[in-house]
């Protein structure tokens, strides 16, 4: 432990990543990460390209287990679960490059994100029993719910590498919070955007808060991260350099020099 | 394009069944019409003598059933299977170790058999539990190694098969297999014979495969449509679109690659049961490293993931190998003969006689219509229309100007 680099511990984080080191060979990616997450509040992962940034989201979703530390969500340390577990548990997170089933409408790729909350088995899809019928019916009318709770109802039918640019983003996140998150990681949501769309996906995240959601992000655009988080980490090399409300975060020295010093 | 290029892209757009849709129910009752009409127009057309013909399509049959097993490994959850055939055997010998007397001369001593229908189930099991049992340990891999496995496993299994001789007889395979039987048959004007009830009656004429054949493949149809458009088929589709972005999402991939190879498997499995039924023997020989490529020939040229598409693939394949390929060499005699070319057929020195000729190329006649289909179909004689939208990648797109221009203009 080292209680000087630590925030204040608050009460009952949604997650917790404690000591997180990821090295790739020689490589230290992240090296010793702790913070907290907090509920209900949009919390950003800011730093440098190269940082470690994605690289401690592929650690908190399984995709690359830590090399040591623990990543403890909602009290569980999860620390080397698999992705799908990761996701069953509760976190669901969206690509810096997307990734939406290409080949896939974008009603699909909604419906594959509820796979980990339905139940039928396959018994149920070879016979389409009673049962399975009623869950489709469910998957497909939450997966219109959520194409127009992101605004891109129209594109249901459209396969997903058809979509502008800027839906195939949102669609992402629809897929997300089709897996039912508690807590939603979004890699770097408002790359490529222009000024009218960041605004929109602003509006979007905070409504995705309202719903009981946590959201975890990288994000590089300062306008972002500042207008929407409650709090920020600040990575650089791998290690964190700074933590803090936005307006601190803003003033620390370490940051201006890793980071806003070369875009402020 | 030709005309005939033209007709069949026509044709392949009203039988390409959408991802987006429910089977085209008018594909199905096209389908279902032809395989009722079939065997009244063989008899007919040939004068009650038709029994060849609709035996033909029975043996079609067969490879259709594997390719729309295949289809489910490598169309929907893009796992690259080149072993395939290794369950067809294991299917034909559980139906071989079930229904004969084989056991008899075996360490084991005493003959088991069981009806057609339990066997078929039993098969469908065995292969399956096979499926599994290759897919745990390899399943990890990606692309080419699992191909790799696959094929490794498709060329052990045979030999198994040849050098365990105690129990099959080795090369020269098990013969005498039981006929499927039915518990009784009403037999009486429509077949030609005198009014009665016959108990236990064993299915032995071609027309009797032939319906078995339909219902199995009419049942499978329905079962592997069922899939597709079900949680388990989507699941399948996300881990061949993006493996990665699947498991982020939930989807347990692992257990549904494993699961796609099981239930191909099993489709093999029937599909191998019913093959030692009607040919009566099982041999090593039959189930080599060609039949996994035909039946990947089979899935791929009638278009990947598309059930109509791999139906018309095996079909296709099946008649162009034992049907058009082996009447090649006479057609051209016949055909030189009538351009007075005559002179061609005879031996002479060392040329063969045209007819000996074709018959030393003939696969390379069928390596040439596989290339020639492959350059002008590359999707697939009927692809599905993701298929389709990936090979043509930027040239046609769903998205229409106007979706654009409201996009542009509406954000």
């Amino acid at each position: 432990m080292s209680p000087g680099r630590r925030p204040e511990i608050e009460p009952n984080p949604i997650l917790r990543v404690d000591h997180a080191t990821k090295r790739f060979g020689g490589l230290v990616a992240v090296d010793d990460v702790s913070f907290d997450v907090q509920r209900n509040q949009v919390f950003a992962l800011i730093g440098p390209n190269g940082a470690g940034k994605t690289t401690l989201f592929n650690s908190i979703t399984g995709i690359f287990p830590p090399t040591s530390g623990r990543v403890i969500f909602e009290g569980q340390d999860i620390a080397g679960a698999k992705p799908h577990q990761a996701a069953a548990l509760g976190i669901a997170r969206t690509f810096q490059n997307i990734r939406l089933f290409e080949y896939m409408s974008a009603l699909d790729n909604v419906r594959v994100g509820q796979h980990c909350r339905t139940h039928s088995k396959l018994w149920d899809s070879l016979f389409k029993t009673p049962r399975e019928r009623a869950e489709e019916r469910e998957i497909t009318d939450r997966a219109r719910e959520l194409l127009a709770f992101v605004g891109i109802e129209k594109y249901a039918e459209s396969y997903a590498r058809n979509l502008p640019y800027g839906s195939q983003r949102r669609l992402e996140i629809a897929r997300a919070l089709a897996t039912r998150p508690r807590l939603l990681l979004l890699d770097e949501p408002a790359a490529g955007f222009t000024p009218q769309e960041k605004v929109e996906l602003m509006r979007l995240v905070e409504k995705i808060i309202r719903d009981g959601i946590t959201v975890f992000l990288i994000e590089h655009d300062m306008k972002v991260v500042m207008g929407i988080s409650r709090r920020i980490v600040v990575l650089d090399h791998g290690e964190k350099i700074a933590e803090g409300p936005p307006e601190e975060v803003r003033r620390n020295e370490r940051v201006i020099e890793a980071y806003l010093g070369k875009s402020a | 394009m030709s005309r005939g290029g033209a007709a069949l892209s026509t044709l392949s757009r009203v039988w390409q069944t959408d991802p987006r849709r429910d089977p085209n129910p008018l594909v199905y009752t096209v389908l279902a019409i032809v395989a009722v009409a079939y065997p009244i127009w063989a008899q007919v057309s040939t004068g009650g003598q038709g029994d060849f013909l609709i035996s033909v399509l029975a043996d079609a049959g067969v490879y259709i059933l594997l390719a729309i097993g295949l289809n489910v490994v490598v169309g929907f959850a893009g796992l690259l299977d080149l072993g395939y055939a290794a369950f067809f055997a294991i299917g034909a010998y559980s139906y071989a170790f079930f229904a004969s007397n084989q056991l008899l001369t075996t360490p084991l001593g005493f003959a088991i058999h069981l009806p057609f229908w339990i066997v078929l189930l039993i098969a469908m099991f065995i292969a399956a539990g096979f499926g599994l049992v290759l897919g745990a340990p390899t399943l990890r891999l990606r692309g080419d190694y699992l191909a790799i496995v696959t094929l490794g496993f498709g060329e052990i299994v045979p030999r198994v098969f040849r050098n365990l001789a105690d129990w099959t007889s080795g090369v020269n395979g098990i013969s005498a297999l039981d006929k499927p039987s039915l518990p009784f048959w009403v037999q009486g004007p429509w077949s030609g014979d005198p009014f009665a009830v016959i108990p236990d009656f064993k299915i032995i004429n071609p027309t009797g495969f032939y319906v078995i054949m339909v219902l199995l493949l009419g049942t499978c149809i329905v079962l592997v449509n069922n899939l597709r458009r079900s949680r388990i088929g989507r699941a399948w589709m996300a881990v061949r679109e993006d493996e990665v972005a699947a498991a982020a999402m939930g989807v347990n991939t692992v257990r549904l690659k494993l699961m796609a190879f099981a239930i191909g498997a099993a489709f093999s499995g029937f599909a191998g049961a019913f093959y030692g039924a009607k040919l009566s023997l099982v041999s090593p020989e039959n189930f080599g490293f060609s039949v996994s490529i035909t039946i990947l020939v089979m899935v791929v040229l009638g278009g990947m993931g598309n059930i109509p598409g791999v139906i018309s693939g095996g079909l296709l394949i099946y008649l162009i190998i034992f049907i058009f390929l082996p009447a090649l060499p006479p057609l051209v005699e016949s055909w030189a003969e009538s351009v007075g070319l005559g002179s061609l057929i005879a031996q002479n020195g060392d040329w063969p006689g045209i007819g000996q000729e074709v018959q030393r190329l003939k696969f390379l006649i069928f390596g040439l219509i596989l290339v020639l289909t492959m350059l002008l179909r590359p999707q697939g004689l009927i692809p599905s229309r993701a298929r389709e939208q990936e090979l043509t990648k930027g040239v046609q797109e769903d998205t229409t100007i106007e979706d654009v221009n409201a996009e542009t203009t509406g954000a």
